[in-house]
């Protein structure tokens, strides 16, 4: 209970510091936002639409104004010249397309990292190790956009074999949406996998050294049950960890894949949201974006205990 | 999954020794050279008998029985000679022959219980897992069979243990049930390579009498492995002395402790903290260290720590000679209780050093 409540308190302090930061950072931008979105209409529109946005009042001012929004579920508005939408509509449109393909480049990356992780483990300093290894830290060399791009036309427009960009929806059509994922999934999982692979890797290499994989060995066990059933998850805390931080790298890696694939998700939003000035769009999203990475990290958390009794039952 | 269990030919002749180890050696191959960890041992071991096997850190003891069992990895490590196991070679066989006999026919007891259980699988898991393997035993049958084993093993309320993790359990009860996974088959050759020495001193000789009673019941042969004579004493019938990769004395417990015949031996046997001498009374130790395995003296490995040590013994390398009681063995040219060992070591004591150029004290000590 003490633990959840401590949990909630760094949930709080996160999202403080990352909106405030966020909310300086917008402040900096030179020009006036209401010129950006209006440029052509008259002034009273920009006066009308200062006024909105509370663009006179001092900083502090309109961020409390904007917590006290965000806090109650109101993420303000999206401001177009014409029409005003709300951000939360945006974004229930456009979360569930980057939560997707974070979620597939995520979980690609890890089906591919673990098996090599494993062997590469078991095979410490062979050929197979070594190839991988380099190949690998060759991928990862490779930025995800210039990866993305490659992909794009290469598979996507001289191979034709999937849809060079474009976004089609899960409930539309499931192979359509799995085909257009694909090449972005490839573009961001690329990059991670090497990192999984190593971090695992080194633990393994750390476990089966370990009393218990020798006595394992002497039950008679075959190699495979060892390494998966008894190396395996001791081994895994760190890469589980890393794989909760990188939700960061991913939210980044994902706004650039999406612009370049032209999925319309949370990236793209952002990405215009940025360069249109609409600071309380920027403000809750950033906010939101804070929100999940917070929750994902608290998730990992509670999985470290399914992994490791230790630590379940030193948290009692 | 149905497993083959692969149950070694019991031998034609009954006479036949479970265990045949032949001139085994295993060099581990390191960047500082070739390590001879073990050297040459040979031994016999009977079915329902226990041979403990003494030395220092360092002998080789722990190295012998995994080279034994083959459970050493198999890069950087050479393994020459034979060991057989009811006449099946173990040395160089195919893992997978060596894995239908690990956990069923040759099981081991390892060091420290702290650390040779896996810490994320729960104590019943971690039975059931070798029975189910080996037995083709059902999950409700292994249930049954792990948490009888545990009772056997003298662990109270086994229900509630089997779904507990090792962290759970004291380190006493963990060894209890690592001897549980290994006794698990019902093996007949068990090794036990200081099952003791991570455990405190109170828990000691419960464990010990575990086995003892267990080696008993089940008329198994076991290998124990030691650092303490005192561990060995009341409990092997044989007891077999390592030094620098060799056996350097080898006899029957009583023969040995009546009649050593190896400095080795006795040096070990006087470093036993005795409990009717004075307290704040010296403990007697062997001075210097183990040789480097590396590059190892041309004579007799102990000859540069022994008191005895003549010119001959840092040249020639004594072979492990008969003596005249029954089955006792020793590799020593001027050994403990002969005329020519007594003369060796008067001589020494008038120099003031041995051969080797260490000091040897003057003063009277019991020999």
């Amino acid at each position: 209970m003490n633990n959840a409540l401590r949990k909630l308190g760094q949930l709080a302090l996160v999202l403080f510091l990352v909106t405030l930061f966020t909310a300086l950072l917008v402040s900096l931008l030179p020009g006036d936002p209401a010129e950006v979105i209006i440029p052509f209409g008259d002034e009273s529109d920009r006066e009308a639409l200062r006024e909105e946005l509370n663009l006179d009042d001092p900083l502090p001012v309109r961020y409390v104004a904007w917590l006290g929004d965000f806090v109650t579920g109101d993420m303000g508005n999206y401001y177009r010249q014409s029409i005003t939408e709300p951000v939360a509509d945006r974004v229930t449109q456009a979360a569930p397309v980057s939560l997707l393909l974070m979620l597939y480049a995520q979980v690609l990356a890890l089906v591919i990292a673990i098996p090599l992780g494993v062997i590469t483990a078991q095979r410490a300093g062979s050929f197979f190790d070594k190839f991988t290894n380099t190949t690998a830290f060759g991928i990862l060399a490779i930025p995800n956009f210039v990866l993305a791009l490659v992909l794009s036309y290469v598979v996507g427009v001289e191979l034709g074999w999937l849809p060079p960009q474009g976004y089609v929806r899960f409930s539309n059509d499931i192979g359509e949406h799995f085909r257009s994922m694909i090449l972005p999934s490839i573009s961001l999982a690329a990059g991670q996998v090497a990192v999984y692979m190593r971090l695992l890797r080194t633990d393994m290499v750390a476990t089966l050294q370990e009393d218990f994989i020798l006595m394992a060995k002497a039950k008679g066990l075959s190699n495979k049950r060892v390494l998966w059933r008894h190396a395996l998850r001791p081994s895994s805390l760190t890469l589980l960890t890393v794989a909760g931080l990188n939700v960061g790298t991913l939210v980044g890696g994902a706004l650039i894949i999406e612009i370049i694939f032209t999925l319309p998700g949370m990236g793209v939003l952002i990405f215009q949201a940025i360069s249109e000035r609409q600071y309380v769009a920027i403000q809750s999203l950033v906010a939101l974006i804070a929100v999940g990475y917070v929750l994902v990290n608290v998730f990992v958390d509670m999985l470290y205990a399914a992994l490791d009794p230790r630590i379940r039952s030193a948290r009692g | 999954m149905a497993r083959r269990r692969i149950v070694a030919e019991p031998s034609k002749d009954q006479t036949e020794p479970l265990l045949v180890v032949d001139d085994l050696h295993t060099t581990f191959r390191t960047p500082s050279g070739r390590v001879r960890a073990v050297n040459g041992v040979s031994f016999e071991l009977k079915q329902g008998r226990t041979l403990g096997i003494v030395g220092e850190s360092g002998s080789g003891k722990s190295v012998l029985s995994r080279t034994i069992m083959g459970l050493l990895p198999s890069n950087n490590v050479e393994v020459t000679g034979s060991a057989r196991y009811r006449g099946n070679e173990l040395v160089g066989a195919k893992s997978s022959v060596l894995r239908s006999l690990w956990g069923s026919e040759l099981s081991m007891i390892f060091q420290d219980p702290m650390t040779s259980l896996n810490p994320v699988m729960r104590i019943g898991k971690q039975i059931t897992e070798v029975l189910r393997h080996h037995l083709d035993m059902s999950n409700d049958e292994a249930e049954d069979m792990a948490v009888s084993l545990l009772r056997s093993v003298k662990i109270p309320e086994p229900e509630k243990r089997v779904r507990q993790y090792p962290h759970e359990l004291s380190g006493g009860m963990r060894q209890r049930v690592v001897i549980a996974v290994a006794l698990a088959c019902g093996p007949h050759l068990l090794f036990a390579d200081e099952p003791t020495t991570a455990l405190d001193v109170t828990v000691q000789a419960q464990i010990l009498d575990l086995l003892d009673e267990q080696q008993r019941e089940r008329f198994m042969s076991m290998v124990l492995v030691t650092h303490d004579l005192g561990v060995v004493a009341g409990r092997a019938h044989d007891i077999a002395v390592m030094y620098a990769g060799r056996i350097v004395e080898m006899a029957p417990t009583r023969t040995l402790f009546q009649n050593m015949r190896m400095p080795y031996t006795q040096a070990l046997f006087e470093s036993i903290p005795k409990l009717d001498l004075p307290s704040h009374t010296r403990l007697t130790v062997i001075p210097g260290r183990p040789p480097d395995l590396v590059n190892p003296p041309t004579g007799c490995s102990f000859a540069p720590r022994c008191e005895r040590a003549q010119a001959r013994c840092l040249e020639e390398q004594p072979p492990l000679m008969e003596a005249e009681t029954p089955d006792h063995r020793y590799a020593c040219f001027y050994p403990v209780g002969t005329p020519e060992g007594d003369e060796a070591l008067a001589e020494n004591r008038r120099r003031g050093y041995q051969a080797a150029g260490v000091p040897v004290m003057i003063q009277e000590k019991a020999s």
